[in-house]
């Protein structure tokens, strides 16, 4: 990157970059999973990076949780490092090639783990601040019991961190996870003004939801180009014209 | 009232009171001869009765090897590489330094938050910008910055290892080669340490002058550091 740095806001790309904020259980996995393959079914070409997921960064991260090594200031930063590189490598050239790109979790996430852990709120969103910013972000919103209940029931047992298990909230790993999970939920709702993000009501049915997101994205939309080249038989678009 | 204080918002959950070492750093471009005088520093001061830690960049526990890994493959960007060493550096800050400092060792530094600031920067970084994620370092007691000119430096870097990828800036395409390259990205860092001298308050120490010679003067800076009591002399070097 020798040009320079572009700070939050001043990007200027021709594509689009949605993305997914929320807690765990909320859902957002799946909506923007269905958006995802409608997106492609309706011609334009997807891209999509999900929350730490760089190949250079991401077994630092891991050996770093495994072995408890992270500190909130550390646990901060490594994320970002991840961040930066899916920014510089996954999310800005598909921008400036005109794409649609879909990210599962954001900034946010670390603005809301963050400073759940004690990390000063200004520190952490200056830390960010040559990150895209989105075209939408959508949060969704659930109540915290729902989402303890679609996690405890079906899943592996609670991480460490996950649960704030750092922060010596409680020595019961399910209590610990519920105050840290509502500490993550009050950042969310101040920064729904904050970012102006666009709040799904994640009770609603998955149906329901899915449709008010493609409401949203449709207008959003207006102007992209549907680049994706179109083969004589076209799979997608043959699903699509047989539920009409 | 505690010596040492941040740059920025600091770090959660730290005392500053508790800290009683001293934090010592050497700044200075590749190839100014900084490894060899921190080692140089050590003894010296271990054989005066000093508990010593040093550190360097890309050492941490958590980060130090994926970072080495991660320039083998020349792909790393900009905001990728400053972050990955801040993180680096903020695993040695919290894990290292500061439990040296609380246990009243003398830490010594070979480069600080400047060279990694200096880097972002010629990169294109918005200075602001790396300058507050940089809110969170201890302010040292004293930086010596080891400065020689181009002319040294490339001599230097060509008896010992070679032009290397990253020192030569070759990320930035500013040359034909690695040489051409090495000049001009070597050029820009020394620009933005000539800033720092003033803005932070470097102590700056002639490098091109023999080993004894830049040791020697060295020792003399060190010393009056090293009286009990003596206050922090970061931004002070007047006095």
């Amino acid at each position: 990157m020798s040009a320079r740095m572009k700070m939050y806001g001043k990007h200027r790309f021709p594509g689009r970059l949605f993305i997914v904020e929320g807690i765990d259980g909320s859902g957002k996995s799946t909506q923007l999973s269905l958006l995802h393959k409608w997106l492609e079914s309706e011609g334009y070409v997807v891209s999509s990076s999900e929350w730490n997921s760089s190949p250079l960064v991401r077994d630092v991260t891991r050996r770093g949780k495994k072995k408890e090594m992270l500190t909130p200031m550390t646990f901060s930063l490594i994320h970002a490092t991840d961040f930066a590189e899916r920014t510089e490598h996954q999310i800005t050239p598909p921008l400036k090639a005109s794409a649609v790109v879909l990210a599962d979790r954001y900034i946010y996430t670390a603005f809301a783990r963050d400073v759940a852990r004690g990390v000063h709120p200004e520190w952490v969103r200056g830390l960010y601040g040559f990150a895209v910013k989105p075209t939408v972000a959508f949060y969704f919103r659930v109540p915290l019991d729902v989402a303890m209940k679609r996690i405890l029931g079906g899943r592996d047992a609670l991480k460490f961190y996950e649960a704030g298990m750092d922060l010596d909230l409680s020595d019961d790993i399910e209590e610990s996870f519920r105050i840290f999970q509502g500490r993550i939920v009050e950042e969310y709702e101040k920064m729904v003004e904050e970012f102006g993000l666009v709040a799904i009501d994640a009770t609603l049915s998955i149906e329901e939801q899915q449709a008010q997101m493609r409401q949203i994205v449709t207008e959003a939309l207006t102007g992209t180009k549907k680049t994706r080249v179109r083969r004589w038989l076209d799979l997608a678009s043959l699903a699509k014209g047989s539920r009409e | 009232m505690a010596r040492f204080s941040f740059f920025g918002e600091g770090l959660p959950g730290i005392d500053l009171e508790e800290l009683k070492g001293k934090l010592i750093v050497l700044e200075g471009t590749d190839g100014v001869g900084r490894s060899t005088h921190i080692g140089l520093l050590k003894q010296w001061l271990e054989n005066n009765g000093h508990a010593v830690l040093d550190t360097g960049m890309a050492r941490s526990a958590l980060a130090g090897k994926a970072i080495r890994e991660a320039k083998e493959g020349h792909t790393m960007g900009s905001a990728t590489m400053s972050l990955f060493y801040a993180t680096d550096f903020a695993d040695r800050l919290e894990n290292e330094m500061i439990p040296a400092l609380r246990a009243g060792f003398i830490v010594l530094t070979d480069r600080y938050i400047f060279s990694l600031m200096a880097r972002v920067i010629v990169r294109g970084a918005d200075p602001e910008w790396i300058k507050d994620v940089y809110g969170f370092a201890l302010k040292p007691d004293a930086v010596f910055y080891l400065r020689a000119n181009i002319d040294d430096l490339v001599t230097r870097v060509i008896q010992n290892a070679g032009f290397d990828y990253w020192e030569s800036g070759m990320d930035l395409h500013l040359g034909e080669d690695m040489y051409d390259s090495f000049v001009e990205y070597q050029r820009r860092l020394l620009k933005e340490f000539d800033k720092m001298v003033e803005s932070h308050g470097f102590q700056a120490v002639d490098a091109s002058r023999s080993i004894e010679e830049v040791f020697g003067d060295l020792k003399d800076r060190v010393t009056p550091l090293l009286k009990p009591d003596k206050g922090s002399v970061s931004g002070d070097t007047k006095g």
